[in-house]
């Protein structure tokens, strides 16, 4: 027995924002049956809300909260593989399995994403480049359709539908369980390089020379211009053998929501001077050209939760994720052309982080391509932080490259269907999964995704 | 220790048996929908890396509770605590409307919470040991207009846990009446309130702790105590105007 509650819900990013009915399913026979007796209303499922935008809301519809579906059905120790519910996060699993030798075989840059969560994205890590995507790992992904029906896909077995479910945003199907393959571990400590780069020739030199590490990662000063564009630094890591351990970090062993953002919550905190302070200071850490050390994963995977909602430091205005990826040039035309947009406009970034991806490991609406991708954190000041993003949209798609719709909040449709040129054919295997069009979201109605549900 | 939880697929009874899997007890998991029994018991034995026994078990056949015991000692060995977590809150309005809406609403919380209770104290008070653990709520301190018959149900197992407590006391077995208030079930979730909702996870391990130190009456949240008072103490002619 499950009840519905009015709810506002936001995006992670705070500026995407509905009114919902909301239902938490307490048992797997709770959210088959809120499917299949709901009436004439579309459905959406949610995880941990860590979208930035508008890919885990829905108005006008019933949005299933999947946070009680986290049970563990079977793990296996010999080969890793592991059977959960779509409700587990990648905390439980960390917590669970690091101390018996395992880490997720992908991790995006918080713990706090379920299963499902990291599928509906076919998140990305900082080992794209060796081990690819999310759904590069998962078997027997268990989906309820809009009938009721119950059916299994993989990259095997029904799988166009796996390849629509993968970075589907959740509109093919409820997610009900998966089995994921965990990579065995010797430590729960990393063994880190870091290198400091003074621009975008640095950073790609440092990551081409680093290609054998399975995770590198670079942190972007998105405000150096001209000659320092692109200064930053590079990290690249991998796991520590036996018998290494990694400091914490003071932050990471206090009781979660003690160091809490929502005790900073101001719109005036974050704003173009802080930004340029937050960014020099962050350059300026890495003291020397080079280093090495031993960490601890939780630091070198998921720096931002070690503050609980740090979201809230852009206050109630909200914050916009902007990540794109540009294909391979080895000029790096487009790359220079938006980070050169970005400095310029006055609309000043926070955190960047910067990573040369693999090759694609799953088309459709998966975001990962071959290239370098950007992220940078912008906080919302009004009409002109979305027409810088207008632009930027623009020479992405004009440079063949595409953004992460996990993070987006405001794309148009026509930028859209550039980036994502099998969003045709995407959409067909939609329909003939939900004919329905009883799985909806606030971004799939955005982009054109998916059609109203007959009435 | 051998565990018997009734009413295992909660999510106040999966964290009861999540904090005793902790503590390497032995425990069965019973309840009426076998595949969900099925999803806590192999989330408890991943988790917990200890073992875990399911069973079937229907609140309102009410015939088959005695039998249900005698399978449960067998397949534990013994039942040294035993928490009886099912309830059904119903809705009052169609209770009003249809009477075999609060028959079912009686049944499930006090006639069956009762009978398995009962035969729970045959198998312990012969055995001259154990603890039982009846999940009752604050809202059987006082009815209210808005929730008379689950709160006549509560409030009458609450009696009848406390009568069956001076029973067993002399035989050494424990009695503890754990009324709750707001924790975070299908019954609070979304509900607008200023009063804290606690989590099931801090509500499991109160009641382990209680039940431990052989508290009597446990009210939980806490402060729902002082709550208890102040509402018991409004005259009922004031009461009764109250819309609560």
């Amino acid at each position: 027995m499950s009840t519905l509650a009015r709810q506002t819900l936001e995006g992670w990013g705070r500026y995407s924002r509905v009114e919902s009915d909301v239902l938490r399913s307490e048992s797997r026979r709770d959210l088959i049956a809120a499917v299949t007796s709901n009436g004439n209303h579309p459905v959406l499922a949610r995880g941990l809300g860590r979208a930035y935008g508008d890919a885990a809301l829905l108005s006008g519809g019933v949005t299933l909260l999947m946070e009680r579906l986290d049970r563990i059905l079977e793990f296996d120790p010999e080969t890793g593989w592991l059977k959960c519910e779509a409700g587990f996060s990648l905390d439980d699993l960390v917590r669970i399995f690091l101390p018996r030798g395992f880490f997720p075989p992908v991790v995006p840059g918080t713990r706090f994403v379920t299963l499902g969560g990291a599928l509906a994205s076919d998140v990305h890590g900082k080992n794209h480049h060796i081990s690819g995507s999310w759904a590069s790992h998962v078997r027997n992904v268990e989906l309820l359709k809009s009938t009721g029906e119950i059916v299994f896909c993989d990259a095997e077995n029904n799988s166009e539908l796996f390849w629509a479910t993968a970075g589907g945003q959740g509109l093919t199907g409820i997610i009900l369980s998966m089995e994921v393959r965990l990579l065995p571990v010797e430590s729960d400590a990393m063994d880190v390089t870091s290198t400091r780069v003074r621009d975008l020739e640095e950073f790609l030199g440092a990551s081409a020379a680093h290609q054998e590490w399975p995770y590198s990662v670079g942190w972007i000063d998105g405000l150096a211009r001209g000659k320092s564009m692109g200064r930053g630094n590079f990290i690249a890591g991998k796991h520590a053998p036996a018998g290494s351990s990694g400091k914490a970090g003071i932050l990471s062993k206090l009781p979660r929501g003690l160091v809490s953002g929502k005790f900073l919550e101001s719109n005036l905190l974050l704003n173009g001077l802080s930004a340029r302070m937050f960014n020099a200071a962050y350059y300026r850490k890495q003291f020397t050209k080079r280093s090495r050390g031993t960490t601890s994963v939780y630091p070198f995977f998921f720096p931002l939760d070690a503050v609980d909602r740090w979201n809230r430091m852009y206050g109630k205005r909200g914050f916009f994720q902007y990540q794109f990826v540009v294909p391979p040039d080895p000029q790096h035309l487009a790359l220079k052309q938006l980070l050169k947009t970005i400095s310029e406009s006055g609309t000043l970034p926070f955190l960047g982080v910067i990573k040369e991806f693999g090759t694609e490991s799953h088309s459709g609406l998966s975001f990962p391509r071959p290239g370098v991708t950007v992220a940078l954190d912008f906080a919302n000041t009004g009409q002109n932080t979305l027409d810088l993003f207008t632009r930027l949209d623009d020479m992405v798609a004009d440079a063949g490259g595409r953004v992460y719709l996990s993070k987006d909040a405001r794309l148009g449709v026509e930028d859209f269907r550039r980036m994502y040129p099998e969003w045709e054919e995407w959409k067909r295997v939609r329909d003939e999964a939900d004919p329905l069009n009883m799985f909806q979201s606030e971004l799939g109605r955005r982009l054109g995704l998916v059609g109203e549900m007959p009435t | 220790m051998n565990v018997l939880i009734l009413g295992a697929t909660s999510r106040i009874a999966q964290s009861i048996a999540a904090e005793h899997a902790k503590d390497g007890d032995s425990i069965l998991l019973a309840a009426r929908d076998r595949d969900e029994v099925k999803t806590i018991a192999s989330d408890i034995q991943v988790r917990h890396s200890k073992r875990v026994l399911i069973g079937d078990f229907e609140a309102t056949d009410f015939d088959s509770h005695a039998g249900f015991i005698a399978d449960a000692v067998e397949a534990l060995g013994s039942i040294d605590t035993a928490y009886v977590v099912f309830g059904a809150m119903g809705e009052q309005e169609e209770s009003q409307q249809d009477f075999s809406a609060a028959r079912a609403v009686l049944d499930v919380n006090f006639t069956g919470a009762v009978s398995v209770s009962e035969a729970l104290a045959a198998y312990m008070e012969e055995r001259g040991e154990g603890t039982i653990i009846g999940i009752s709520s604050v809202a059987g301190d006082r009815g209210r207009q808005s929730n008379y018959f689950y709160g006549a149900a509560k409030g009458g197992y609450s009696l009848y846990l406390q009568g069956l407590r001076g029973r067993l006391a002399k035989s050494g077995v424990h009695v503890m009446t754990a009324k709750l208030g707001f924790i975070d079930t299908p019954m609070t979730y979304g509900l607008k309130t200023k009063i804290p909702i606690a989590s099931t996870e801090a509500t499991a391990k109160a009641l382990k702790k209680a039940a431990a130190k052989g508290k009597n009456t446990l009210y939980y949240p806490w402060f729902w105590r002082f709550v208890m008072l102040l509402i018991k103490a409004i005259p009922e002619r004031s009461f009764k105007k109250l819309k609560i």
